[in-house]
């Protein structure tokens, strides 16, 4: 059978698929309205964002230079649903590493296990695709959802950046974690979508 | 005890001037082990000209804070040092960068004296909460260094870096601002309350 039929894209229920922001900045800015989903997500101060300031972003994001960039938005397979987005940054070609970003915006499509779903795709992607030989993410000690999904997918925390975080009066610490090639290939399971 | 924010024993803190300093920063990019100590890049080495462009696309906004490091006795420009707060200057993190482009600085004290001035410069001047760094797992000098001025390791990203058919770690470090206190009274230095101001 030909390695080449893979289906880099699929999942069993979801896609990576392009970005539309037209069609996608509506959705997005509604998931900017959730202070949660935003301070899961990142350090910056959370604000809502117009649909209009979201396409300025993709924009934005379409100038700097993308060879060292890979951003996909994540929809199902079902009905063509945006439900979040997945990304690769940073990518250093000469070293094999990157860093990974995953975001499922919707409280209701949390814990449905589209971001396990989403993770494999996305990690088959830099390992099979990129050929990457690591890959990196990062979040807070207060992500404990983040936290369990990669540590399942067989990231291992390397880096406790101590009070990184300051967040209600409070600081917490940043975590670091990286996946190396050969533990992604022990815990790969063969993607159901190639018939070998 | 100093009473100047920019002035340590052995070097100071100087402007970016990318009109004078570019050849000097040229020539160091001729030493690969220099570069390859510095950053993650392909080391490769630049012209003044390359330099003097990109040492001028420094941002110099309120997020990055670059400096020359010059030494104290004869002003001799021997390498560059800068912060960055970030993510976001609600966390009161910064990211510190620092090398010594001429090799016959090294493993003087120099560097430690201009890590010990930016660091003094993130806690009294920045205000911030923590300073944070990156260190390949094979800069053994610089290692001892930063711990020596204070920094404590947080842990190590596995494989980070490709040099010469083999994987290498990196190693991440922190100095939390009552650490960094801390240290200061130990040395005896907390003046650093009751510095004099230029007038």
């Amino acid at each position: 059978m030909n390695p080449m039929s893979e289906q880099l894209f699929e999942g069993e229920r979801l896609s990576l698929a392009p970005h539309d922001p037209e069609k996608d900045a509506e959705v997005e800015s509604r998931w900017t309205h959730d202070p949660e989903y935003m301070r899961l997500l990142s350090a910056d101060p959370a604000r809502p964002l117009s649909p209009g300031q979201i396409k300025k972003k993709y924009e934005e994001a379409a100038k700097e230079k993308s060879h060292n960039r890979f951003s996909f938005a994540l929809r199902t397979r079902a009905d063509d649903r945006l439900i979040g987005f997945a990304r690769l940054e940073r990518i250093e070609w000469n070293n094999g590493s990157g860093w990974l970003t995953l975001g499922i915006g919707s409280a209701e499509d949390r814990r449905q296990g589209y971001g396990a779903e989403a993770l494999r795709l996305l990690l088959r992607y830099a390992f099979d695709e990129l050929n990457l030989h690591r890959v990196s993410a990062a979040t807070f000690e207060y992500n404990s959802g983040a936290l369990r999904l990669l540590e399942k997918a067989g990231f291992t925390v390397e880096v406790r950046r101590r009070q990184a975080i300051h967040r209600d009066g409070r600081r917490w610490d940043e975590l670091l974690l990286g996946l190396l090639r050969e533990d992604w290939e022990k815990s790969s399971t063969p993607n159901p979508n190639t018939q070998m | 005890m100093s009473t100047s924010l920019f002035h340590g024993t052995l070097v100071r803190l100087a402007a970016v001037n990318p009109e004078a300093d570019a050849e000097v920063w040229a020539r160091w990019t001729r030493d690969a082990e220099f570069l390859r100590l510095l950053d993650s890049e392909p080391a490769r080495p630049a012209s003044g000209k390359q330099r003097k462009e990109e040492m001028e696309s420094y941002p110099s906004d309120d997020n990055h804070y670059s400096f020359m490091i010059r030494t104290l006795t004869d002003d001799a420009l021997i390498g560059f040092t800068g912060l960055w707060v970030g993510p976001h200057w609600i966390h009161g993190n910064g990211w510190v960068g620092i090398g010594l482009g001429d090799r016959t600085y090294w493993g003087k004290g120099y560097g430690a004296d201009a890590m010990r001035l930016i660091l003094r410069y993130a806690f009294t001047e920045l205000n911030l909460h923590r300073v944070s760094l990156g260190v390949f797992a094979y800069n053994q000098r610089a290692i001892e260094s930063y711990k020596k001025v204070g920094f404590v390791l947080e842990g190590r990203v596995r494989h980070e870096t490709r040099r010469n058919g083999q994987s290498w770690d990196t190693l991440y470090m922190g100095i939390l601002r009552d650490e960094w206190e801390k240290s200061q009274a130990k040395d005896g230095k907390q003046g650093y309350e009751h510095q004099t101001f230029p007038r």
